[in-house]
């Protein structure tokens, strides 16, 4: 031990400043959102030596294969349109363009499995596309063919990429809009070109914005099961599945789920290097507004045409199918649908905002208290993430259990009043495992939006007088509130399409829009719950219209 | 927003914490694998003759996670399932009570229900060939072996080895053959596949009707569903196209793999008369009647009269082997499609 108490101690301490509540609370967010993960990491602590031979020896590389590619496939795509479309439509004037800038989001709010079963539908070789194609060249069976099926990997990664673009688009945009514009124009006056200023001046500025875009896009890619199972593509998800379900080992499960979290904290330590590359700070704290400059002639329609081509794919291609699956089925109960719209939309008004405001502290805490161990913390509390859904409401379930007959006990001995199961099997039990799921998109959002106002401002507030609390309120809120918006926008449309979490947790005689459209699609009768996934999409859009009104409210002059 | 929207759900919040089941009243609390919306006239003509409230949670996984996590607390009564594998891994979980039931006894054959009575089957599915109507000749496909038959090479569509429906199945070759000879055989249904296993049951009807296939392994009751849905007429079309073929119904011969649909009771049940009262009507004549014209499948019980169209797919000779045999042979089949690479 060659290290003195006083470096140790300075190595170790969290709080540089004395004893910040704030960042006690940060804290405690993160041990309470880390529960879960830790709950599946005590259900694999058992030797499965066998089933993990059985494995390694059969199938185990090509669902790592199969992972790799799907998740590399989705960084790729999902960085060229997220970023493409933020930068054409922040950056230049074209036709539809104020139409364009909240249209982009729209395929957020498609449930992955939706668009994977219309897209097969139109495109499998009983479609429409594939009947032509034989017609044309005269093909007789899929042997013929020299492209590939759509129930294959290049359809899962299509499919992905196009509900998760929006997460890097969102981020992106937030970014450019946020950062100074200034530097972009003082690098286009210094005569540099359009091309060389984006890469050398807007890019590395939007940089961490767009990182923890790709990163949210690929946590969700690496425990999406639906849309893979659908596409027929074994992946290291689906394996957690088969083991748990068929060969009955959770604990077997819960390994090949770590491995998928241990993936993340790959993906995270990317994302931290890609941030620590360079440190760009505000400037200022209004943004003058980027100038956009208007396009002509050929270039104006090609601008336009580039980003209407993934709201075409991904929103109003699924939305005319349903809808014409939804004229043909207008009989099921309206009141049904109305009771499962007024569960979904209640409950992702209460997960987003709680959600946010957990992020928010966390993300405050860990800014508050300067210290890398408090950051490395933090990010380890939002893994639950990268967990699929089920698993990580397995996850819920037992500390909840747990807990509620903790309490259920302590009342009988106390007051003889047993209370039963106090939140298991309850809406509330729904909100509190929606926020631990979807804390890592808020914490991600809001820290990225943080990490670019200047330390000199908390520092500036402070000799002012202004408490940490009075300097978040008042300071650092109104600088990031698009960012807060996004956050807010992510959660709640997530949560509406959120299924396999509701579907373990839920209450008794309880249906939200993604159950219902799930249940329907589990009968092989999509097409009857296309009002119910109609409803989602609807549902999706007024906020989403909401909130980009309010982020590019201070953005530019159009 | 903020400030409005925050404080506007905090009654919201409050009802929806409220949402649990009651413990008043009459009532009994199920969990299903079965969909809430097949349940519904079921549990609905329950209600209506005895008055006992049916509460419902659906969900395809994790049910047995949630039952042992609460513990002695657990609300539910009763674990409804729609494949053997499910109901078998609530009871190796140690999670049901045996029933004792005369009428259960009387109703449902002693192969269809647990030794102990730990669970009951409620219908039977019969796992079956759709063969095309013009490119299989009848009588050309007979036995499950013959689907290892090179004859078939690129002409046999499925879904997912991994599915339970298939599990099932390969495990009940297990149970019968033993593993050796169950792997050569999976190994050539493999050969013969037209496509990588995709899509449900109904998709493979889909396929056969465009000609990327001729046979499919299917449920039974997936043609009744078909051929009276009126909202998707090209569902009708397929159904027409397709022939039922039963295997193995030689003299001496196994019989037809049937999988079930069916429900045990838990041994935390608070509502344990309410839940044996719902058993009992579920093989009653009522309800066993539903199943039969609503949704397709076989009764357990005798002389219940079944569908038109049903009934003009011809009848069977089940296999009578024991499905606690085959349910734990569940992993051994999971394995299996891994080694063979049945999905690859």
């Amino acid at each position: 031990m060659s290290i003195t108490a006083k470096q140790t101690a300075n190595r170790f301490s969290l709080v540089p400043r004395g004893l910040d509540i704030w960042v006690w609370l940060a804290l405690a967010i993160a041990i309470f959102a880390f529960i879960p993960v830790f709950t599946v990491f005590k259900l694999s602590w058992s030797n499965n030596a066998e089933i993990w031979q059985h494995l390694l020896s059969t199938v185990f590389w090509v669902y790592v294969k199969n992972t790799l590619a799907l998740c590399i496939g989705v960084a790729l795509f999902t960085t060229l349109i997220g970023t493409g479309a933020a930068w054409l439509v922040t950056r230049f004037n074209f036709p539809l363009k104020s139409l364009l800038v909240w249209a982009l989001l729209l395929p957020l709010a498609v449930p992955s499995y939706i668009l994977a079963f219309v897209i097969t539908d139109q495109l499998e070789y009983a479609g429409f596309v594939q009947k032509s194609l034989r017609a044309i060249f005269g093909w007789q069976t899929a042997r013929d063919y020299w492209f590939p099926e759509i129930r294959s990997i290049q359809g899962a990664i299509a499919v992905l990429s196009l509900v998760l673009y929006p997460y890097v688009y969102l981020l992106a945009r937030a970014a450019f809009v946020e950062q100074a514009a200034q530097l972009f124009e003082m690098s286009r006056c210094l005569g540099k070109s359009q091309t060389q200023s984006f890469f050398k001046v807007a890019l590395p500025l939007a940089r961490p914005a767009i990182v923890v875009g790709v990163t949210l896009a690929l946590m969700e890619t690496i425990n999406e099961y639906g849309t893979v199972e659908f596409f027929a593509v074994p992946t290291l998800t689906a394996g957690i599945f088969d083991v748990w379900l068929n060969m009955s080992s959770l604990s077997a499960a819960a390994q090949i789920a770590l491995m998928l979290v241990s993936f993340s904290i790959l993906l995270l330590g990317l994302e931290r290097y890609s941030r620590h590359a360079g440190k760009f700070y505000k400037l200022t704290g209004q943004s003058p507004a980027m100038f956009a400059e208007p396009l002509t002639g050929v270039k104006a329609y090609v601008a336009c045409l580039l980003c209407l081509l993934p709201i075409c794919l991904g929103f109003l291609l699924p939305v005319g199918v349903l809808s014409h699956y939804a004229f043909r089925s207008l009989d099921a109960g309206l009141e049904q649908y109305l009771a499962s719209a007024w569960n979904s939309f209640s409950l992702a008004v209460m997960a987003a905002l709680l959600t946010c405001a957990l992020g928010l502290l966390l993300a405050y805490g860990v800014r508050l208290s300067k210290s890398s161990q408090m950051r490395s913390i933090a990010e380890a509390a939002t893994l639950g993430y990268a967990l699929p859904g089920a698993v990580l409401a397995v996850g819920i379930l037992y500390p909840l259990g747990l807990f509620d007959n903790w309490v259920d006990q302590l009342m009988q001995a106390w007051f003889a009043y047993p209370t039963g199961l106090l939140l298991t099997g309850t809406g509330g039990a729904l909100v509190l495992a929606y926020s631990l799921r979807f804390i890592a998109l808020s914490y991600r959002t809001l820290d990225a939006s943080l990490s670019k106002i200047t330390p000199e401002m908390d520092d500036a507030s402070r000799i002012l007088g202004s408490r940490s609390g009075k300097t978040l309120w008042r300071i650092h809120l109104p600088l990031i509130r698009p960012s807060l918006l996004t956050a807010i926008l992510l959660v709640f449309v997530d949560t509406m399409k959120e299924l396999p979490i509701t579907l373990i947790l839920r209450p008794f005689n309880f249906n939200t829009l993604s159950t219902q459209v799930w249940e329907l699609a589990s009968l092989e009768q999509l097409e009857q719950s296309s009002l119910a996934a109609l409803t989602i999409l609807l549902a999706g859009i007024i906020p989403v219209i909401i909130m980009s009104r309010n982020i590019s409210s201070s953005q530019s002059r159009t | 927003m903020k400030k409005f929207g925050f404080f506007s759900t905090l009654p919201l919040l409050a009802s929806l914490l409220v949402a649990g089941p009651s413990y008043a009243g009459e009532e009994v609390n199920l969990y299903s694998y079965r969909q809430q919306s097949l349940l519904q006239p079921l549990t609905d003509a329950f209600t209506a003759e005895t008055g006992i409230k049916v509460n419902v949670v659906h969900a395809e996984k994790g049910l047995a996670e949630k039952i042992k996590a609460a513990g002695a607390n657990n609300p539910a009564d009763l674990v409804l399932t729609v494949d053997i594998g499910r109901l078998e891994e609530v009871r190796a979980a140690g999670l049901l009570a045996p029933v004792n039931s005369p009428v259960l006894n009387e109703v449902v054959p002693s192969h269809l229900r647990h030794p102990d009575n730990l669970w009951f089957a409620l219908t039977t599915r019969a796992r079956v060939i759709y063969a095309d109507k013009d490119r299989v000749k009848e009588g050309e496909l007979k036995s499950l072996n013959d689907l290892a038959d090179p004859k078939w090479k690129g002409r046999i569509c499925t879904r997912s080895g991994k599915h339970v429906y298939n599990i099932g199945l390969i495990a009940s070759v297990i149970a019968e053959d033993g593993e050796a000879v169950a792997e050569t055989w999976l190994r050539g249904v493999k050969a013969n596949l037209a496509r990588k296993p995709q899509g449900n049951d109904r998709a493979q009807a889909k396929a056969i009707f465009e000609g990327q296939c001729d046979i499919a392994i299917a449920n039974r009751y997936y043609m009744g569903k078909m051929f009276y849905n009126t909202k998707s007429p090209e569902q009708q079309q397929w159904a027409e196209q397709i022939r039922v073929v039963y295997l193995d119904q030689q003299v001496g011969g196994r019989g037809q793999h049937i999988n079930i649909s069916g429900a045990g009771l838990l041994n935390t049940a608070k509502n344990k008369d309410n839940a044996i009262k719902l058993l009992e009507f579920l093989v009653g004549e009522t309800a066993q009647g539903l199943y039969a014209t609503a949704n397709f499948e076989e009764p357990v019980r005798e002389g219940i009269e079944t569908d038109e169209f049903i009934e003009s797919l011809g009848s069977f000779k089940a296999d009578r082997i024991s499905l606690q045999e085959v349910a734990e042979q569940r992993a051994a089949a999971a394995r299996l499609v891994d080694r063979v690479g049945f999905d690859l």
